[in-house]
């Protein structure tokens, strides 16, 4: 007797369908699973033969071969167990249904028979979808997740009993709805807002022009003086996630494990904030069984490194690429895979080893020559990603006392939607999306100076001694000021802001 | 000199034998070539010689050495004065425990007119401002200006004296052929060129923490006065200042913020009566320095800035930093100017040379 059961594994961020094709001949009793799974796929014999007898149900004394196909790909996990064991029972004809490759089923059994959620529900929601099938049985865990892909009947599940009761007409299993615009609309909110922050007028302007041009940057300030706290509140100001942008941050989430109980859909910006001990292959994901690494859970949302200069120079060296390309490609010997991670990068760092250079209160124990190593550890290479420094000021305590209403996030923010509008309709057709994408070749045409602009731009490299990587950034950061400002040409006002933003570059900090 | 100066030398490396004990032997052997010839029952007889020192004067181990010295001496290009040289500095002479050897790179010059400046090495920067200013303006004057070179008050003193195109010595506390600090290798270099760097330390000495105060004592020496600008309650500067009393020096002190703890050590001096320096005359009347009667544009405090050619806002802006240098958080806030406009128009002033930027988006006056 053989049966086939639809499931579903997972590449990259996205899912494949997965046939497990039972057959079962007399013999001598054995239970075999082929098609490369891995230990967690090989266990799963146990939990499906005591699910089954625990059940009530009639675990087969004969000869079972289990392949999952297509069987020259690596499977990993346990959401294979509760196809397995409706495998084996379809073969066993205890469930009968001529409609069985209409369904696809997901679920880790416990050995009492019940169903526990797995990861990566959304990504294989979506497989299923693209596939044809009509519907995903689930854990009840896993529901609100997969709701969310519309067009898929879910139907989920606490128990095996529940789907076997289904499945021969006994008792239906609902469908499960929920309320995805509802969800989506009113789920963005952001407990972190602006107004938290008093002063720092600069600096919040500094991260509302970044945000406007979805540009990288830096935060240089005393320990205390408030870095993680704004930057912290950078995701409440980006522009909201589209659709299709949470969907994608939720299917990352989903595969790496990390999504909430009862999220069906991450729709705030996602801000990760990983610690500087973190190695490599954590930051950019990989492993022996591929996981994505903090900037591809950070996607479309902010990458926040603290303290950067105590962070492994070869984590930092890796970041490099996919800061570039937007994606992260991982090479295995028998396949590539590849994690979105179109993150905005915001590092912090004290100015110095004892933090106190910027600080006027307190005393810098730093040699000029320790101040200067401090900063330099950060490779020229990845300051190159960077377009905006912003020093960050210990606020005074009067600042901290005063009552005086800060601006909102939600106003920063509308004004952000605006200057990005402008740019997605500027670069239609170009395949970038924000000014901080310009290539060189588009700067000379998109970030044009008039004359005095250029005079004005020779004299800042002249005299405050700004290097040459500067040049470019400038450029860019003063088109996003002008965007702000919806005005069309970049003015003299809006260019020497941006010369503002390249603290860093200076000679004090050099030396 | 060859034969004669590994004399000298092999004397300034014996252990126990300083400065004081240098003069000492000197005044009763006149020259070290006697000294080296001396039998011991002659040293033994010299009541300041311990036996220890004795030995290390017979040692024949010591002696082998010289050469060695002499040698780096040479390699360095270094070149060496002693005390019974006509170019050795009159002012140094004269001191109690003057060192019988001094190792330059650089010229100096025999009667010059010198002021030391000395201050915190972790200078406020107002210290620095006024250390370079002070240094410019006495160069400017024909001064020349003797520092220790470190970092802080010394190196900015340095500066505005190479600024002014004028001399300056530096007085080093370990060998010529290190620099230290390390990032003063440009520094010094300048310093050779338009002056000298000093020392009384053999070629391989390292700066160790002991040879500071014994450098501070010649730097005053070196010097008819010496101005402290910066000094906090514990610091090297006042030993300075203790040394330049000894000596008969005259001592100015720079007065600063009473709530700056940099300010401590130089109000502290003021109290206790140093001349106080508010303005470079201050200095030259003491040492018979004078200008003539028409030059009145060496001040060292600025005449009210002056706001021609300034539009409404940036001349607000300029009066708040006339009073001090100001945060542009804290700019923006007092001359109701929205923050955007405030980065743009301050770059505009930083780059027609009106205001500069301090680490932290600190903004100040430029003079």
């Amino acid at each position: 007797m053989l049966s086939k059961i639809k499931s579903c594994g997972l590449v990259g961020i996205d899912g494949y369908i997965v046939e497990v094709e039972t057959d079962i001949s007399s013999g001598i009793p054995a239970f075999e699973i082929v098609g490369l799974g891995d230990t967690a796929v090989r266990e799963s014999k146990e939990r499906v033969r005591a699910a089954i007898k625990n059940t009530g149900l009639e675990f087969p004394v004969r000869r079972i071969t289990i392949n999952l196909a297509p069987a020259n790909q690596r499977k990993e996990g346990s959401a294979f167990d509760l196809s397995i064991a409706l495998g084996i029972l379809t073969a066993t004809e205890q469930v009968n249904n001529p409609a069985l490759d209409k369904y696809l089923f997901i679920g880790e059994l416990s050995l009492d028979g019940e169903v526990k959620p797995v990861n990566g529900i959304l990504p294989m929601a979506i497989c299923a979808l693209n596939a044809g099938i009509e519907n995903i049985v689930l854990p009840i865990a896993n529901a609100d997740e997969a709701a969310v892909v519309r067009g898929l009947n879910v139907l989920p599940i606490r128990n095996i009993s529940e789907i076997i009761n289904h499945l021969n007409g006994e008792k239906p299993i609902d469908r499960y709805y929920i309320d995805i615009e509802g969800i989506f609309s009113s789920n963005i909110n952001h407990e972190l807002d602006f107004a938290d922050v008093k002063g720092q007028a600069n600096v919040k302007r500094a991260l509302e022009v970044a945000a406007s041009g979805a540009h990288n940057c830096i935060m240089v300030g005393s320990p205390g003086s408030g870095k993680t706290m704004v930057a912290k509140r950078l995701p409440s100001i980006l522009p909201s996630m589209t659709f299709e942008e949470a969907l994608e941050v939720t299917k990352i989430h989903s595969i790496a494990g990390i999504l909430p109980q009862k999220t069906s859909l991450i729709t705030n910006r996602p801000f990760r904030s990983p610690h500087h001990t973190i190695s490599d292959i954590s930051l950019i994901g990989g492993g022996k069984y591929p996981r994505p690494g903090e900037i591809s859970l950070a996607h479309y949302g902010v990458l926040f490194l603290d303290e950067v200069p105590e962070f492994s120079k070869d984590a930092l060296e890796v970041l490099r690429q996919p800061l570039e390309d937007g994606v992260v490609t991982i090479s295995r010997v028998n396949a590539s895979l590849s994690y979105p991670a179109k993150a905005m990068l915001v590092l912090a760092a004290n100015p110095c080893k004892c933090g106190n250079f910027l600080d006027n209160t307190k005393q810098c124990t730093c040699t000029p020559k320790q101040v200067q190593q401090y900063l330099g550890k950060l490779s020229g290479p990845l300051l190159d990603r960077i377009d905006i420094h912003i020093e960050v000021a210990s606020v005074k305590y009067k600042e901290l006392e005063s009552d005086k209403e800060e601006e909102k996030s939600a106003l920063i923010r509308e004004r952000v939607n605006k200057a990005r509008k402008i740019q997605l309709d500027r670069y239609k057709g170009l395949k970038i999306f924000s000014n901080s994408q310009l290539q060189p070749a588009m700067i000379n045409k998109f970030c044009r100076l008039d004359d005095k602009g250029k005079e004005l731009l020779r004299s800042a490299f002249d005299r405050l001694g700004l290097s040459a990587r500067a040049h470019n950034r400038i450029l860019k950061v003063a088109r996003t000021i002008a965007d702000m400002e919806e005005s069309g040409e970049i003015k003299l006002a809006h260019l020497a802001e941006a010369i503002q933003y390249r603290s860093l570059d200076r000679r004090f900090w050099n030396g | 000199m060859g034969q004669h100066l590994i004399h000298w030398v092999w004397l300034n490396s014996v252990p126990g034998i300083g400065a004081r004990r240098a003069s000492q032997l000197l005044e009763y052997f006149e020259c070290p070539e006697n000294i080296w010839n001396a039998r011991k029952e002659e040293l033994s007889r010299l009541p300041f010689l311990t036996r220890k020192t004795i030995e290390n004067l017979m040692d024949k181990k010591i002696r082998d050495e010289s050469e060695k010295h002499l040698e780096r001496i040479y390699n360095h290009k270094i070149k060496v004065i002693t005390i019974k040289d006509d170019l050795y500095p009159c002012y140094l002479k004269s001191i109690y425990d003057a060192p019988p050897l001094l190792f330059v790179k650089g010229q100096v010059e025999k009667d010059e007119k010198t002021i030391a400046i000395v201050g915190s090495r972790r200078a406020t920067s107002y210290g620095l401002d006024m250390a370079e200013r002070i240094g410019y303006e006495l160069s400017k004057l024909g001064v020349t200006v003797v520092s220790g070179m470190a970092r802080g008050i010394d190196s900015r003193a340095h500066s505005g004296s190479l600024k002014a195109g004028g001399r300056t010595l530096a007085v080093l506390g370990c060998g010529l052929d290190t620099v230290y600090p390390p990032e003063n290798k440009p520094l010094m270099q300048r310093i050779e060129e338009s002056g000298a760097v000093i020392s009384e330390y053999l070629p391989g000495v390292k700066p160790v923490a002991q040879n500071f105060p014994a450098r501070n004592r010649i730097i005053s020496g070196i010097s008819l006065g010496v101005v402290i600008i910066e000094a906090n309650e514990k610091s090297g500067s006042l030993i300075t200042a203790d040394f330049a009393l000894e000596q008969g020096r005259e001592v100015f002190a720079v007065p600063g913020n009473i709530t700056s703890s940099n300010s401590k050590g130089t109000n502290k001096l003021i109290r206790e009566g140093a001349k106080i320096v508010t303005d470079i005359d201050d200095i030259l009347e003491e040492i018979k320095v004078h200008r003539s009667s028409n030059n009145k544009e060496h001040r060292l405090v600025v005449k009210k800035p002056q706001f021609d050619g300034l539009d409404s806002d940036e001349r607000i802006i300029a009066e708040q930093l006339s009073i001090e240098p100001t945060h542009i958080d804290l700019l923006a806030e007092k001359s109701k100017i929205n923050i955007q406009e405030m980065n743009a128009i301050l770059i505009m002033m930083e780059l027609r040379g009106i205001v500069e930027q301090l680490p932290g988006k600190i903004f100040k006056l430029k003079e």
